[in-house]
């Protein structure tokens, strides 16, 4: 099946196309449907397929040497899922999972290199993309490195955990992110980062602190 | 049980994108409303899971839970 002009209208690149050039171009793209947990893209393979997110959500992670998960991002609709490789030739720099059902529409290299030459808007609207990922990524890794979240996470949890349990209100990732000063996913990277070392387990609907001693210990070496 | 996830419908647009992870098929957008539909069957599982939260770009959906010493 062929791209939808008002579909492709929606897609951040496309901004200030008009539809007459949407329609000129429509049929350089092709939609692609995944299931939940589809993979969509090997992390350090090659791609010559542009790909954007119509609907759904997709993950875009890196797995290390011995299959630790990091998530860099949740791709939303409208949003490319691997312009980078893409436009420098390089491999992929995420693995890029469908977390539901997902809806893509794809572009050949070479069809794209000829509408990118053809509408320069699309050049501009990939420039001002890109500089915002780079940013944001500046900023991810600006957390990761230099905030130790993790202590102001494990922090929350020995405190929450002292209250009575008879008044004691649940937490959710959102509130914890705004009382440790962070962002929600860098708490869910604390949070998995604790089940990791053992010190706490995640089930369903609780988290249950293993070591309460670890946990100080973590708190004071943040201190 | 915890009340399991929670919608703030001053942020709720009804994207769709957490009905769309939903693995326990929990959630629906109903008459341009997400419902939260069978509580009790989410994370049936077992498994900590915070999916809708973590795609929502709103903020609008959330996953309480208990924290508990071992």
């Amino acid at each position: 099946m062929t791209a939808q002009i008002e579909t492709l209208s929606a897609i951040p690149y496309f901004g200030g196309i008009g539809p007459a050039d949407l329609g000129a171009i429509k049929d350089s793209f092709f939609e692609k449907a995944m299931e939940r947990g589809g993979l969509i893209l090997a992390e350090e393979e090659s791609s010559d397929v542009l790909y954007f997110i119509v609907s759904g959500a997709v993950k875009l992670f890196k797995t290390s040497a011995d299959g630790k998960e990091q998530i860099i991002d949740i791709a939303r609709p409208g949003q490319a899922i691997n312009d980078v490789p893409f436009f420098d030739g390089g491999p992929n720099l995420f693995g890029a999972q469908a977390m539901g059902a997902v809806v893509l529409y794809g572009v050949s290299k070479s069809d794209l290199e000829r509408i990118l030459q053809r509408y320069p808007q699309i050049t501009q609207n990939a420039n001002r993309i890109m500089a915002r990922q780079a940013r944001r990524l500046t900023a991810l890794v600006e957390d990761l490195s230099f905030k130790p979240v993790i202590g102001r996470v494990a922090k929350i949890l020995l405190e929450h955990s002292e209250d009575s349990p008879a008044t004691r209100p649940k937490l959710t990732q959102q509130e914890m992110a705004a009382m440790a000063g962070t962002a929600r996913e860098v708490v869910g990277r604390s949070l998995k980062s604790l089940a990791e070392e053992g010190v706490i387990r995640l089930e369903r609907n609780r988290l249950v602190i293993r070591d309460k001693k670890a946990l100080k210990e973590i708190v004071a070496a943040f201190s | 049980m915890a009340d399991m996830p929670v919608v703030d419908y001053g942020k709720c647009d009804c994207c769709g994108l957490c009905v769309s992870v939903c693995r326990c098929h929990i959630l629906v957008i109903s008459e341009g409303r997400l419902t939260v539909i069978h509580k009790d069957k989410c994370n049936q599982c077992g498994r900590w899971c915070t999916e809708c939260e973590d795609v929502c770009p709103t903020g609008a959906i959330s996953c309480p839970f208990d924290v508990v010493v071992e």
